[in-house]
């Protein structure tokens, strides 16, 4: 890029696409819920021994009309998944999904009438964790594989709308 | 405190082999099994007699048995602050031909039975006569199974338990 060099390199030159993914992804607030024991796994990614903030990412926000991931960490019985479904409905786009651990990706231990087999029959889930629960580490390697997804996605010229899954 | 074995015989005495019809004890508990139409009788003579004063209903649970029969058990665990003594009140409920059955409720006894009679009706399909507000507790409303039955395949269907109403 010759132009920023004639400029003192005062400016940097990029698209526009890029942009806007880089803006996404350097503050992505996620949603500060939490439905069973892996809570407790992503409320220690947040503290400062993991330090969830070197990301752009320490505020949880506790409205989900400013928050832009959720991350669906825990069981989800069925009892709670009309309030799941309202949550995510209620999230402004963009907005992106984590199951974090093996109930929120498959039901887990729970194969039982209680619980949901798995988030994904109703929320178009973007990065898996498995785990249980799984540690700091791993939700933040799920956190920086959708950051990378995230830097992918054609904002501009193919803009995602997210819809929610109906049953199977 | 009293021994378990002389609550036993006191109620023995006071309602006779028909009302009383079983007094097991493992472990050094005794259990009383009570005729199904007497229930709230026995209760409140446990809960009304000084030497007894069963002022604390701690837990009421639903056995079932099946195949057996009769296929039911409630289960009524009693407690008394001011004697500081336990005793296990059991009744046996047979299934009727339409796969129900019922209980005298013992809300007026001890309110506290309110959420666990409820509990035990909607886990196993179990009717509690007179309960004040028999609602469901725990499942959602649109549901017609009773998870707890030994019957009922634990894993669900999607007709039976849907994800959502």
């Amino acid at each position: 890029m010759g132009i920023e060099r004639h400029l003192n390199d005062t400016v940097h030159v990029t698209n526009l696409e890029w942009f806007v993914n880089w803006a996404r992804k350097s503050s992505m607030w996620p949603l500060g819920f939490g439905l069973a024991c892996c809570a407790l796994e992503m409320i220690a990614t947040f503290v400062s021994r993991y330090d969830l903030s070197r990301f752009g990412m320490e505020v949880a926000r506790p409205s989900p009309r400013q928050a832009d991931l959720m991350i669906v960490a825990g069981t989800a019985s069925k009892k709670m998944l009309p309030a799941v479904l309202r949550i995510y409905e209620q999230m402004a786009d963009p907005k992106w999904v984590i199951a974090m651990g093996a109930c929120a990706c498959t039901g887990g231990i729970y194969k039982n009438y209680a619980v949901v087999q798995g988030i994904d029959r109703h929320l178009p889930v973007d990065v898996y964790v498995p785990g249980c629960p799984p540690r700091p580490e791993a939700l933040l390697d799920g956190i920086l594989q959708l950051h990378a997804r995230v830097m992918k996605e054609q904002s501009i010229r193919n803009p995602r709308i997210p819809r929610i899954k109906t049953t199977r | 405190m009293t021994n378990q074995e002389t609550i036993a015989g006191k109620l023995s005495e006071r309602f006779g082999p028909e009302v009383i019809q079983d007094t097991p004890a493992f472990r050094d508990q005794v259990t009383a099994v009570v005729a199904r139409e007497r229930i709230l009788d026995v209760c409140r003579f446990l809960r009304d007699d000084p030497e007894l004063a069963f002022d604390f209903l701690s837990f009421v649970a639903g056995v079932d048995r099946y195949p057996a029969s009769p296929r039911f058990e409630v289960v009524y665990q009693l407690y008394s602050t001011t004697k500081n003594h336990r005793f296990r009140v059991k009744v046996l409920a047979p299934e009727e031909s339409d796969g129900s059955a019922s209980v005298d409720s013992v809300f007026r006894i001890w309110p506290t039975a309110d959420w666990h009679e409820r509990e035990t009706a909607e886990m196993f399909g179990i009717t509690f006569k007179g309960h004040p507000d028999p609602r469901k507790l725990l499942l959602p409303e649109n549901w017609t199974v009773h998870p707890l039955r030994k019957d009922f395949p634990l894993e669900g269907t999607e007709e039976l338990t849907p994800d959502l109403p």
